[in-house]
């Protein structure tokens, strides 16, 4: 019979009707359209190129940058290469960033818990904050605080000084600070050593009492010695210049943060921060309420239930999202180039008009924000890991 | 045995409801002394900077630089014999905004309920004391009216032809070319560069361009990412990863300078063009999470009962997928849509003369030198009001779509 044999040789109706069939052609033919458009891009790229007369290549890299770069973390001249100009650049990006994610945290942690203030006014204050901020684009923000309101800050003739401590004008904020970077940079150390040590102190004392229930006096002598190390490190031992305002206008000593960069970091932090008190807004309700009255029940006050009870739990929810808002704040810390900080998005603009680079450019730019965004979430899942329900 | 003893009992009382002004100021503002402390520290703080903001509005802001450059705010360099156009173009779109309002709300018992009236009049009052749109008035009351009177055509229209609904984003659909044609010129309308394209006019079109271009994309990669097949699903992560790893700016500056190096020598679209693809392809990358996340609540049972009905993939996605997953994620969609609307602001730095960056060309303009708090406070009211009127509009169809209880 027909049918017979049909089934023996090679049968296209059946193959149309097999849904394996379709699945592996529409693979391909998606795999060929990609390809095909990817190869017209590229091909263009590389006739445009070759008809502008640079080929692809990193060399230009060690060509002396020429150009200055008004404030940096390492040392650098004009005639230093484009890659150490860029560094410069990263190191300007990094400052901002942890400076902006470690205030942010606080902010936006603050913000979210005070939306569940007994206090009416702290509860529509909080949400005023994020209504407002949340609506207005950041670019605007940084405008607004670059120029109306640093901006109009007293000129360094009439400064406004800060309990002698620090000083403002319209050229930034002069801050106390450690007479030398190295001294700084071990102050930090100290700071974050003596942290992380308390912490671990801390829970070492709180297991042995709940464990034994003996008082862990050694523990809390412990304690209090790290605690007065760190403060005799942080008094003593990074030798503090203050600044000094001069007659006639101007600040010697201490530490100047440029006008640019504080009104980046102003901005950036109070625009991601209303995303961080929505996200622990959230985080907050999603633990359920009898968490709330158990702890009350067990005589727990507000601050202890909040700090005991609802927010370990509330953790599990607020990280995740946090990773975004932490990668948000970082990409978006490339908007400070608009008011002239010299980061490296700034920088690598620069490099892009003196060599007229586009591509080499936008390639070192991707690397390093695509970089960037991956220690982030490196670590936040780490952290988020130790957070999570210990669950079999 | 502890037992307790009828005097205890009788001496307690019931607690008294408090109620009134008072009562609720002790209870809300001064339970306790941290409170107290508290609500006194943020009023002070509060009036101090209210009364520090009013004395600065009425005494050292100058104004004037909003109403003189109101035309610039709006429409950019449009040429100003041809604002009847814009006009024509906002008269479309309220006609429209009318209409479907009508159409929309053709089970609801009266349209113009008392609230509805109250926010008329306002915007009226408004209109007419705003005295940026005062020279105006002519032109925007009939705005007002032209909804009003569309919604009430809308309503009769959807009450007899009750399919009428489907037609509604056909004609929204068809009033972006309209736009485009009333914009741009063409067709026996004196052209207008694109380069004359500016202010809240741009701002608008390159969100609305940009959301519509970015939708459909952002739902192909959030389905290619849910494939079960696994090249288009590589391809459509590693365009999502890649993409959101990069700042935005960064992309538009790619849109600016690299679109043309992708295409064939010689050839090189708009840059208006170049600016609402690049900025579509960003968003199109967050717009598919948004989606995946849509999608990965949509229980397992749901497509394994549309595949026993016998329907095959794209019925399955078509109908029975995509319509919970997208009603799952529409605050998300949404809020996606008011940060591409922000994202627009970014247009300025690769030059585009769109609201904030006429801003700072107005700024740049000597006679109004150091007038930035009045502008960027200006624009920072028009932008709020744009996202804050989109993230309502999604509270209320969350509302509406709700079949839950």
């Amino acid at each position: 019979m027909a049918h017979d044999s049909g089934s023996k040789t090679f049968d296209v109706k059946a193959m149309l009707r097999d849904e394996r069939f379709w699945k592996i052609a529409f693979q391909v033919i998606t795999l060929i359209v990609v390809l095909l458009l990817l190869s017209f891009f590229l091909g263009n790229l590389n006739r445009n190129l070759i008809q502008q007369g640079r080929a692809f290549g990193f060399s230009f890299l060690r060509n002396p940058a020429g150009f200055s770069i008004g404030e940096s973390l390492i040392q650098y001249r004009p005639n230093d290469p484009y890659w150490q100009a860029l560094m410069v650049g990263l190191g300007n990006t990094l400052t901002l960033v942890v400076g902006g994610i470690v205030l942010t945290t606080l902010l936006g942690v603050v913000a979210g818990v005070a939306s569940f203030s007994k206090n009416w006014l702290l509860q529509k204050l909080s949400r005023l904050y994020v209504g407002l901020v949340q609506n207005i684009p950041l670019l605007l923000q940084l405008f607004f605080w670059y120029f109306a309101i640093f901006g109009a800050l007293p000129r360094p003739e009439a400064q406004i000084g800060v309990l002698g401590l620090a000083f403002l004008n319209n050229r930034g904020v002069y801050i106390p600070w450690a007479s030398s970077a190295l001294l700084a940079i071990l102050g930090i150390a100290a700071t974050v050593g003596a942290a992380i040590a308390a912490l671990y102190l801390w829970r070492w004392r709180t297991k042995i009492r709940i464990e034994t229930g003996v008082g862990g006096r050694p523990q809390s002598i412990a304690l209090a010695v790290v605690g007065l190390a760190w403060l005799a490190i942080i008094t003593v031992g990074m030798n503090w210049t203050i600044p000094q305002g001069i007659e006639g206008g101007g600040v010697t000593g201490g530490l100047r943060l440029s006008r640019e960069y504080v009104a980046a970091l102003t901005a950036l932090v109070f625009y991601t921060s209303a995303f961080v008190a929505e996200i622990v807004r959230a985080g907050i309700q999603s633990v359920s309420k009898g968490q709330w009255e158990a702890a009350r029940t067990l005589g727990l006050n507000a601050g202890m239930v909040m700090r005991l009870v609802v927010f370990p739990q509330a953790l599990r929810v607020i990280i995740p999202p946090m990773n975004s808002q932490y990668m948000n704040l970082t990409k978006n810390s490339s908007l400070a180039f608009a008011i002239a900080f010299p980061e490296i998005y700034s920088i690598a603009t620069t490099t892009y008009n003196q060599t007229g680079r586009p591509v080499e450019v936008f390639v070192v730019m991707m690397a390093t924000y695509l970089t960037l965004c991956l220690v982030i979430t490196v670590v936040m899942n780490q952290f988020n890991r130790s957070v999570q329900f210990k669950e079999r | 045995m502890t037992s307790v003893t009828p005097d205890s009992v009788s001496s307690a009382r019931p607690d008294v409801l408090a109620l009134g002004p008072v009562a609720w100021a002790k209870k809300n503002l001064f339970s306790d002394w941290f409170n107290s402390l508290l609500t006194i520290v943020i009023v002070g703080i509060f009036s101090w900077g209210i009364f520090r903001l009013i004395l600065w509005a009425f005494t050292v802001a100058q104004w004037q630089v909003i109403p003189n450059n109101f035309g610039l705010f709006m429409s950019g360099t449009f040429p100003s014999q041809l604002y009847p156009r814009i006009w024509a173009l906002l008269a479309v779109v309220c006609g429209l905004a009318g209409l479907s309002w009508g159409v929309l709300g053709r089970n609801v018992s009266t349209l113009f309920s008392r609230n509805v009236l109250i926010g008329l009049g306002i915007v009226c009052a408004f209109i007419v004391l705003f005295p940026p749109t005062r020279p105006n008035s002519l032109q925007l009351l009939p705005m007002v009216a032209l909804v009003a009177g569309g919604a009430a055509a809308g309503r009769q229209i959807g009450r007899k032809f009750p399919g009428v609904g489907k037609w509604i984003s056909l004609s929204w659909f068809l009033s972006y070319f309209v736009a485009l044609w009333l914009l741009g010129g063409g067709l026996g309308l004196t052209r207008v560069s694109t380069n004359d394209w500016g202010g809240l006019v741009l701002t608008l079109f390159t969100a609305v361009s940009g959301i519509v271009l970015c939708f459909p994309l952002g739902l192909l990669l959030a389905l290619g990412r849910r494939s079960a097949l696994p090249v288009v699903r590589l391809l459509s992560t590693v365009y999502i990863e890649l993409v959101r790893g990069v700042p935005l700016v960064a992309f538009l500056f790619m849109g600016q300078v690299m679109i043309p190096l992708f295409l064939p020598i010689g050839s090189r679209p708009d840059r208006i063009l170049r600016a609402v693809i690049a900025l579509a392809l960003f968003s199109a990358a967050y717009l598919a999470e948004n989606v995946r996340a849509g999608l990965q609540a949509v229980p397992r049972g749901q497509r394994e009962a549309a595949m026993s009905l016998g329907l095959n993939t794209p019925t399955t996605l078509g109908l029975i997928i995509l319509p919970q997953a997208l009603k799952i994620a529409i605050p998300a969609i949404v809020g996606q849509f008011i940060s591409l609307f922000q994202d627009t602001t970014l247009l300025s730095i690769v030059g585009l003369a769109e609201l904030l960056g006429i801003g700072k060309s107005i700024l740049a303009n000597p006679a109004y030198l150091g007038r930035y708090a009045e502008v960027y406070l200006f624009l920072a009211v028009i932008y709020w009001f744009f996202c804050y009127a989109m993230s309502l509009a999604s509270r209320k169809i969350e509302e509406k779509l709700n079949t839950e209880n």
